[in-house]
């Protein structure tokens, strides 16, 4: 277990890592649960969240993302102008949906499917629970509107499942940046 | 009123729908259905025209194919409706698979899109099996063909939000 200060030491002092971009067998691999107070876990975190932070305008990334198949994600949607709901950044392991209603409709893309984006249909109120990396604390999110899909859409690559299985047919498919991912 | 099927192709550039669409308006033929992509730098465009149909010379530059059509002779709207997604690394071969499974089934594709990003390809199908198909063998035999390809394929129903 960490100390407070000890604990934000360390997810403050991640690494950036290399994104891993489809196909890859590790973003169409269920991601493993992870014990999250191991300091190899912490660590990883740590380095999600600055793969996060580096990664421009990104606003959430799985672990399975930079190679790790564990059960982790972070999501920082404060800048994005369609948030309603925001928890801020935040780093959540072994998140799991434990609520979700009011589907709607809209376009995503992924920093792992460069060049293309898909219209999906996801909850916009849904409720999270997981667990704090370091403390092992439990830890509870409500979101809604563009946190609520972002949450969802870094759920599904714990699962293995890319935006992409979830498109709701041909013409929900159109061309993205071709940006991000560095391989 | 005759209904005509047109392609149209060319090379994409800013107004050329407004362009070929112009010349059915002048010959007094009515678009009805219509689908149109850009492909490569390529325009693709077909249409099902009632009324006159312009010359293949009333688009210069275009490629123009027209043939006779039909009512009610599609096969779209018979059967469920599905939507499959196929992605992995791009290979030969994987719509054939895909396709080959699918028409074993009973099964239409009534629309597709293809996209190569990178390494990954795409392949997105709209899909409809008649009522008695087997869906969770075309199901597994799908995941079979996916397998034998590297590919991930899902296969789900299609949303219909009628409100």
């Amino acid at each position: 277990m960490f100390g407070t200060a000890q604990l934000l030491g360390v997810l403050a002092s991640g690494v950036s890592r290399q994104l891993i971009g489809a196909p890859h067998p590790v973003l169409t691999t269920r991601a493993l649960p992870v014990d999250p107070v191991d300091p190899g876990v912490v660590a990883a975190a740590a380095d999600l969240l600055a793969t996060m932070r580096r990664s421009g305008h990104c606003m959430g990334l799985a672990a399975p993302q930079i190679g790790l198949g564990w059960r982790l994600l972070s999501v920082d949607v404060s800048r994005h102008p369609r948030t309603r709901s925001c928890a801020g950044e935040f780093v959540m392991a072994n998140p799991r949906l434990v609520s979700a209603s009011r589907w709607e409709r809209a376009r995503e893309g992924c920093l792992s499917v460069p060049g293309i984006t898909g219209d999906v249909s996801r909850a916009t109120r849904i409720t999270v629970r997981g667990e704090h990396p370091g403390s092992g604390a439990p830890v509870t999110v409500h979101a809604d509107a563009f946190e609520a899909r972002c949450i969802q859409h870094q759920l599904d690559h714990l699962d293995g499942v890319l935006f992409l299985d979830h498109v709701t047919g041909t013409r929900s498919v159109h061309h993205g940046a071709r940006e991000r991912c560095d391989r | 009123m005759g209904l005509s099927a047109i392609t149209v192709l060319g090379a994409a550039r800013p107004g050329v729908v407004a362009e070929v669409t112009s010349v059915f308006t002048r010959y007094g033929a009515n678009i009805e259905d219509s689908a149109m992509t850009l492909l490569g730098g390529h325009v693709a465009m077909m249409l099902l025209v009632s009324g006159r149909v312009p010359p293949a010379s009333a688009f210069p530059g275009m490629t123009v194919t027209a043939a006779e059509a039909g009512r009610g002779h599609g096969c779209e709207q018979s059967g469920l409706g599905y939507v499959l997604t196929a992605h992995g690394p791009d290979r030969p071969g994987i719509v054939s698979a895909v396709s080959g499974v699918l028409t074993a089934a009973g099964g239409v594709i009534t629309g597709m899109t293809t996209r190569l990003c990178g390494a990954l390809y795409v392949m997105i199908a709209d899909v409809r099996l008649p009522p008695e198909a087997d869906v969770a063998e075309a199901m597994r035999r799908l995941a079979a063909a996916g397998a034998g390809l590297g590919c991930e394929i899902t296969f789900r129903p299609a949303e219909a939000e009628v409100l």
